[in-house]
């Protein structure tokens, strides 16, 4: 927590992005949105979004609350078509296939787009170990190795150590931020290419959120993370790129996009810098 | 990537069935049509059942073979679960339309204008249907309704107040006794009532007596249903009466009641459709008769279930036409109940 | 205790009057509220005071013994009233009903909550709740004139293919009014309240579990097995057992359509059966005094019966509705 006090959020990011040079380690493009609209409906919610996700950073979707950010991110792994009246124009490309594609099965998208939600969601029927293992049984997907499985799963998730003698323990048993490393661990099991994180921090104390962080940085080596927060210096402190969504009453718009270190110390736009040294929002 | 402004961008629903996506799915449902078909007729499987029983085969077999082979093991899992929710729908379904085709068909040659205006008192039970009526059926239902209403209605309601609006220190235990009063068999009710009236107070026979069983069976229906209602209404109605300085008595009567009436309206109705066909305890209470009894406390009486129930112990082809009438105008009277339910409860959730 | 504050008595006296009309409110409602509590205690003394004699004399035999004689003074024997057959009978019907009602309902309540395109889900669910609406003597009509001649096809069929299964040998040819055709008739009978019951509970599943399974990749299928039947496990036997409750005390379709015959058999498509509803109906008519009274002692057994069922189908309901 110090240095969130000593030091401003522009020199949180360019630390953070010495560490590790984004772009660099770009091979090719995981997910990218590509003119992405969305409606709800008569109601424009989402206008022209653009954006590509880079394998093995950690992208911030950031923004005042009704901006569009929670809708945009559902589309990336087609939650978004759950709620009846949503509808949505342009491509989310995944190695360059569309998502929404006619004839995609859509349990293998998400099973390669995994999602964190608000508020932790495990299922409280299983234990611990059948909780992690639970994308599995859901689709059907036979693993030799599980109990392998279930430690490498836990452990990038930080979570290993705190539960390992308790494996059998119901998942309604644990703490809040427990709760959301068990179901980051459950997002795991099915391997996913992109992990995608809605306010995952939201429902939780600060020593949760910490934890979260760590283990957003440490997964991010090996996958595609986008995480939606409303707290910039969580941004700050764990994305490598940020995208800047703002309404004006009207659909939400992209208003800007840029590695880290650079909307925060030295955004293009002037709505942008508003917004991150806390004019607004 | 030629990324020019796009002029006009149309809300898209890709998710939702195309007709080429949908095209595997019909192809399936006519490879399981035409093999129905062929193995009804090569096989020795015939009939109704035959027929039905090899449609679910094949629509499993296909419907399993299709999704397996185009996507995976769990989607043919989820197909053969699909099928098996549409099959349930369908037995569903199946019952409650042959039971309405079959009264129709069968009862609506009886169904004459005579059969309204006469009692059976002047014809006998093999005298053709067009003879004689159910008119004291239908008055003695009337008045088992009404008094059955007269005494129920007021309990169940008092009830749903105890358990919403008093919240007195019995209320968990009413309420769960209620629910439990609702799965009382409609016989038990009938055997007490005759135990009572008949055994312990030696009276005889009437309508008064069928009445007190289905106030009995009608009770749970109108207090849970008016319960329900009552805590359909918002908290802060309640606690604007009582910070005007209202009393709770007040407050109950000028503001909880007439803003939950047409809810409560519901609970009562759906209460008399409930007792309405009841038949069973009427067998130990009314008596029976052939003709109109307007004394409702005096001397046996008839009622719509009970003159079905007659009918059909009867037997002869004549009295089975008569029950087959008798169940159309029992039916109708049920709908018209029904109806007015949902024409009254509809009306509270549209305000 | 020595916390009660001054300054409070002076305000009670201001509402005596008021606090009078809501005392008189009060004890109005609270009367109405327990009358209930008050039926259900009389219905029960009443069956037991006037049965008392037959369960004094027959003991535990009322339950156990398949016999039911009227005494006969001409040759000096005793009356013997013994309800076991008719029980046994009862509990054959309420299982049939609830293992081909129960299976179809759950489907049913699925269809309607995870799979039904909007237009059809509205009608079906106003459908459903007509089918709970329609009097028992119009299915026992309906299931004497009509089911019966298809029930009574499928048994013989069932008997040709499965006959060397006990339950489906048949020691005679004789198909119609069996346990089978009334547990098919109170099978239809309890779909109605085990398909509301269950789509109730359905519909409490927490939205953020099933959106977790589906965004690990679940098929519909796999989402309803892993969230949907756990949650609302308790829903689906809660409300199998309000269906048994219902089956175990329905009299006038069971008399229609079965055979009433005091044995005990296991060949559920044999023309012979057991109701004790439908027994106190078929013995009332003639009923001497004393048979009366052995009547009265067998509708309190089965208030108790279908009490206790409802009971614990209350319970479970109600904890299950209630969990978060």
């Amino acid at each position: 927590m110090n240095d969130v006090h000593v030091s401003s959020l522009a020199d949180v990011a360019s630390n953070h992005a010495s560490k590790k040079q984004p772009g660099t380690a770009v091979l090719g493009t995981g997910l990218e949105a590509r003119g992405v609209h969305a409606w709800f409906g008569k109601k424009h919610v989402l206008e022209d979004i653009s954006l590509d996700f880079f394998p093995g950073t950690v992208t911030a979707l950031i923004g005042p609350s009704g901006c569009g950010k929670s809708t945009f991110i559902r589309i990336l792994n087609r939650m978004h078509e759950f709620i009846p009246t949503a509808a949505l124009a342009g491509e989310v490309l995944l190695e360059g296939k569309d998502i929404y594609e006619s004839g995609t099965d859509v349990t293998k998208i998400r099973l390669r787009i995994g999602m964190v939600f608000q508020k932790p969601n495990p299922f409280p029927s299983m234990t611990i170990k059948e909780n992690v293992l639970s994308g599995l049984r859901l689709a059907q997907l036979k693993v030799s190795g599980e109990d392998e499985l279930l430690e490498s799963c836990l452990r990038r998730a930080g979570l290993w150590e705190e539960v390992k003698d308790r494996l059998g323990e119901y998942g309604g048993a644990l703490s809040g931020g427990q709760q959301q490393r068990l179901c980051i661990a459950r997002s795991l099991a099915v391997n996913p290419q992109v992990l995608l994180m809605d306010e995952p921090c939201s429902a939780l104390d600060p020593g949760s959120t910490l934890r979260i962080e760590e283990t957003i940085r440490e997964l991010s080596s090996t996958m595609t993370i986008v995480i939606v927060t409303h707290n910039m210096q969580q941004a700050a402190r764990v994305s490598d790129y940020t995208g800047f969504f703002l309404s004006d009453g009207g659909p939400g718009r992209l208003i800007e996009s840029a590695p880290t270190s650079q909307i925060f110390s030295n955004p293009k736009e002037k709505r942008t810098e508003d917004y991150v040294t806390g004019r607004f929002g | 990537m030629s990324t020019s402004i796009a002029p006009q961008v149309l809300p898209e629903k890709p998710w939702r069935p195309t007709f080429k996506r949908v095209l595997p799915d019909l192809f399936g449902a006519l490879l399981t049509a035409v093999s129905t078909v062929l193995i009804v007729a090569v096989t020795p499987l015939k009939g109704k059942l035959g027929f039905s029983l090899t449609l679910i085969a094949m629509a499993l077999v296909f419907s399993v073979l299709i999704s397996g082979v185009r996507k995976d093991k769990k989607a043919a899992f989820n197909s053969v679960s699909t099928v098996f929710v549409y099959i349930a729908a369908t037995f569903v379904l199946i019952p409650l339309f042959s039971i309405l085709y079959e009264i129709y068909s069968r009862g609506v040659g009886a169904l004459t204008w005579g059969i309204f205006t006469k009692d059976m008192s002047l014809s006998s039970a093999d005298a053709p249907v067009s003879e004689g009526g159910l008119l004291h059926a239908i008055i003695g239902t009337l008045y088992l309704v009404a008094i059955a209403t007269i005494i129920s209605a007021p309990i169940g309601l008092l009830t749903a107040l105890y358990i919403v609006e008093v919240k007195g220190r019995a209320a968990g235990l009413v309420r769960f006794f209620v629910q439990a009063m609702s799965g009382v068999p409609s016989i038990v009710a009938g055997l007490f009532i005759y135990a009572v009236w008949m055994i312990g107070l030696g009276n005889s026979y009437n309508a008064g007596a069928g009445a007190a069983a289905l106030a009995i069976l009608m009770i749970p229906t109108v207090a849970r249903t008016s319960e329900e209602v009552l805590r359909l209404i918002p908290p802060d109605l309640r606690e604007a009466g009582l910070a005007l300085g209202a009393t709770q008595w007040r407050t109950v009567a000028m503001i909880i009641l007439p803003a939950a009436r047409s809810g409560l309206i519901t609970a009562i109705i759906l209460g008399i459709a409930r007792v309405a066909g009841e038949t069973a305890p009427l067998l130990l209470t009314i008596g029976g008769a052939d003709a109109i009894n307007l004394n409702p406390f005096s001397g046996n009486s008839s009622a719509l279930p009970y003159y079905v129930w007659k009918n059909l112990s009867l037997g002869n082809p004549e009295s089975i036409e008569r029950a087959w009438a008798g169940v159309m105008v029992l039916m109708l009277l049920v709908f018209i109940f029904f109806t007015l339910a949902r024409y009254f409860s509809g009306k509270r959730t549209g305000r | 205790m020595s916390t009660v504050t001054p300054n409070l008595p002076p305000k009670r006296e201001i509402t005596t009057v008021p606090r009078f009309s809501d005392k008189v409110f009060r004890a109005i409602v609270t009367a109405g509220g327990l009358s209930s509590l008050v039926v259900l205690a009389l219905i029960a003394f009443f069956l037991v005071y006037n049965g008392l004699d037959i369960f004094r004399s027959e003991g535990l035999k009322f339950l156990t013994g398949f016999d039911w004689i009227d005494a006969s003074p001409e040759e000096g024997l005793p009356a013997q009233y013994g309800i076991g057959a008719m029980l046994y009978g009862t509990l054959v019907i309420g299982f049939l009903a609830v293992l081909i009602g129960v299976p179809i309902a759950v489907g049913a309540a699925l269809f309607l909550s995870y799979y039904a395109p909007e237009w059809i889900k509205k009608p079906m669910v106003v459908v459903v709740d007509v089918m709970a609406a329609i009097p028992s003597v119009v299915f026992g009509l309906w299931g004497f004139f009509i089911l019966m001649p298809h029930a009574e096809y499928w048994a013989k069929l069932i008997h040709k293919y499965l006959g060397f299964i006990p339950f489906f040998d048949m020691p005679a040819p004789a198909y119609t009014r069996s346990p089978f055709i009334a547990g098919l008739v109170l099978a239809i009978m309890i779909i109605p309240i085990v398909t509301s019951i269950s789509r109730e509970i359905f519909a409490q599943t927490p939205l953020d579990r099933i959106q977790a399974a589906y965004a690990l990749g679940a098929t519909k299928w796999s989402m309803i097995k892993a969230v949907v039947f756990p949650y609302g496990a308790g829903g689906i036997v809660g409300g199998a057992m309000l269906g048994l409750g219902r089956a175990l005390g329905e009299t006038v379709a069971v008399y229609t359509v079965l055979n009433l015959v005091y044995d005990i058999r296991i060949e559920v498509l044999l023309s012979a059966g057991g109701s004790v509803a439908s027994m106190i109906v078929n013995k009332f008519g003639e009923a001497d005094a004393p048979e009366l009274r052995a009547l009265m002692a067998a509708g309190f057994v089965l208030f108790m019966v279908t009490l206790l069922v409802n009971f614990i189908a209350n319970i479970i309901i109600n904890r299950t509705a209630r969990k978060g």
